[in-house]
């Protein structure tokens, strides 16, 4: 147990899923934490958890998660360490039982409580919200839902720390969650430990920047960092963030000692302009952040100190993402060495192009790039004269389409170019490109009142 | 000069909008950055890249600038053909901005 005084370690094992599998491991054996965070779900996350579920009704979670819970369970026992994840995806319930089942077979019978927050998942209801006047319309663009209600694939609104925090009160050493914010997860053990008050609005908004600055893992200890990046010792080895906080709500990102990686002002204030909106409005179920009124210091090698955090009351609506069946993309890819390659790509994509267009194919976009020339940058890559001499130029062509048979029928027209199309060309071993269904986000609001988390406990 | 010399960046995505946390790589570079690194700027910059407008915000104490870029991912995330469907490099885009020195 944590002694009175002491800071509450919380460090984070996942940024997403798909994230580091040695992370949560070397997380809970790297030196003394509290709380392990573990992320998974991004935004159209919950729509492949959802077709995944309509199969087979014991699914529809994170199912890398029981593995790794598996693999540190008896650890985390032993140390009395505490997770939050929101691997429950839009089968929570299923994923407690998976992990209580895990916990029995490691002998940790009688020493385990899992917490399942449900109440995320509102496609059972959608239908009787709209009819109640909800239209969920899309934040972006402002359409109501009805134009594609018979094409959702899942809808869920994002909870807050609340529930999160309620399970820690019944005991939960485990709290497995549907779609809980990613910054949720890392206020919950503070709230829970320093008993902040739900109106506290300067302390949640400091757990809510923490949160942020860990839920996307080595992101704000060394990963992705442009700063000197030849210089960030041992990324091999990286240390995952941990978030060392106070009662006062300052804290210090850290990680552990040995571990590769860095922690800077600078790396760290990277993560915090990470996917920003208005930096004096960041909103979350729990408070509205303001990201305009954090003071950093270099508190130590690999250590930065945070204070004077301010916040202000939350919203009364809660995001929901909802998930939809768009269409179809492909996207197909040569390869062309010197001499001239970049010509020849180009020239390539007009002959397919023009293939395309005597074949009446019809698409929604045909988008091209030329990879190793202006793929990423565009026009600011410079003047098509710079790409004269290039040693290889991928042409990489995709197209999307509400139907499937324009998009099948160009996945056909990518190899005969090898054959009858422009000289040099290689980079086909990969085979004939793979039509993919298009799952699209659509984000929106609804009244808080409407949506009710739920707490379960499951005893192992 | 670059303003690759002056500041670092990180960007990422919001549906088709991109955010780019420009960052001064000293302190005393930001305002420097605030009074060249404009809105207009930066929406002239990515001309014919994004299709929407262009938004700042100033984090003063962080010595940053956040950009946002409208209708620069070809609808964004799962819908967008872009190999940077998710604004992820338009971070070191920005950076290739020519600008004045300070003094």
């Amino acid at each position: 147990m944590r002694e009175a005084g002491r800071p509450v370690r919380i460090a984070a094992g996942q940024g997403f899923w798909g994230d580091w599998l040695e992370a949560p491991y070397r997380q809970v054996t790297g030196g003394p934490i509290d709380y392990l965070m573990m992320d998974y779900l991004a935004e159209v996350t919950m729509s492949i958890l959802q077709k995944q579920k309509s199969r087979d009704p014991a699914t529809g979670y994170a199912k890398d998660f029981v593995p790794q819970m598996a693999r540190i369970l008896p650890l985390l026992a032993e140390r009395r360490v505490k997770v939050t994840a929101n691997a429950g995806g839009v089968n929570p319930r299923a994923c407690a039982q998976a992990v209580a089942a895990a916990a029995r077979e490691l002998g940790l019978g009688g020493k385990l409580r899992i917490g399942v927050v449900t109440g995320d998942d509102l496609l059972p209801r959608l239908d009787g919200l709209l009819a109640r006047g909800h239209d969920l319309k899309n934040l972006d663009t402002g359409r109501p839902l009805r134009e594609i209600r018979d094409r959702v694939l899942a809808a869920n609104a994002y909870l807050g720390a609340a529930p999160v925090v309620q399970a820690l009160r019944q005991g939960a050493d485990i709290v497995v969650t549907g779609r809980v914010t990613d910054t949720g997860l890392t206020l919950a053990p503070m709230v829970h430990a320093f008993g902040w008050r739900a109106d506290d609005w300067d302390r949640l908004a400091a757990g809510t920047v923490a949160g942020h600055t860990i839920e996307c893992g080595a992101q704000c200890s060394g990963g992705n960092c442009g700063v000197n990046w030849e210089r960030i010792p041992d990324l091999a080895n990286v240390g995952y963030p941990i978030v060392e906080a106070h009662a006062d709500g300052s804290f210090e990102i850290t990680k552990h000692p040995d571990t590769g990686g860095r922690i800077s002002v600078a790396g760290v204030t990277e993560q915090l302009v990470y996917e920003m909106g208005d930096p004096t409005t960041y909103i979350t179920p729990d408070c509205v952040a303001d990201f305009t009124t954090i003071r950093l210091t270099q508190a130590g090698k690999d250590r930065v100190h945070f204070t004077d955090i301010k916040g202000r009351p939350a919203t009364d609506k809660l995001k929901v993402s909802l998930a939809y069946f768009y269409g179809y993309k492909a996207v197909g890819t040569l390869v062309y060495a010197w001499p001239d390659a970049y010509r020849k790509a180009q020239a390539a994509d007009r002959v397919l192009r023009r293939r395309l267009q005597d074949l009446r194919l019809s698409f929604d976009a045909i988008h091209t790039e030329f990879v190793g020339a202006d793929a990423t940058h565009g026009s600011l890559a410079g003047r098509a004269t710079r790409f004269a001499d290039l040693p290889e130029v991928q042409l990489r062509v995709a197209v999307r389409s509400p139907e499937a048979a324009p998009v099948e029928r160009f996945t056909r027209e990518i190899a005969p170019l090898i054959l009858n199309g422009p000289p040099s060309v290689t980079g086909f071993a990969g085979g004939r490109p793979k039509p993919e269904e298009i799952v699209a986000y659509w984000p929106a609001l609804i009244d808080k009142g409407v949506v009710e988390p739920c707490v379960e406990l499951v005893d192992v | 000069m670059l303003l690759l010399e002056l500041a670092h960046a990180r960007s990422g995505d919001k549906g088709d909008t991109a955010n780019v946390g420009l960052i001064a790589l000293k302190p005393e570079y930001y305002p420097h950055l605030v009074k060249h690194v404009t809105a207009a700027r930066v929406a002239r910059h990515f001309r014919g890249l994004i299709t929407g407008k262009v938004e700042r915000y100033e984090l003063p104490n962080l010595h940053a600038l956040n950009f946002l870029l409208h209708g620069a991912l070809d609808g964004g995330g799962t819908v967008s053909l872009k190999t940077d469907a998710q604004g992820k490099v338009f971070s070191t885009a920005l950076l290739r901005m020519e600008i004045e020195a300070p003094r």
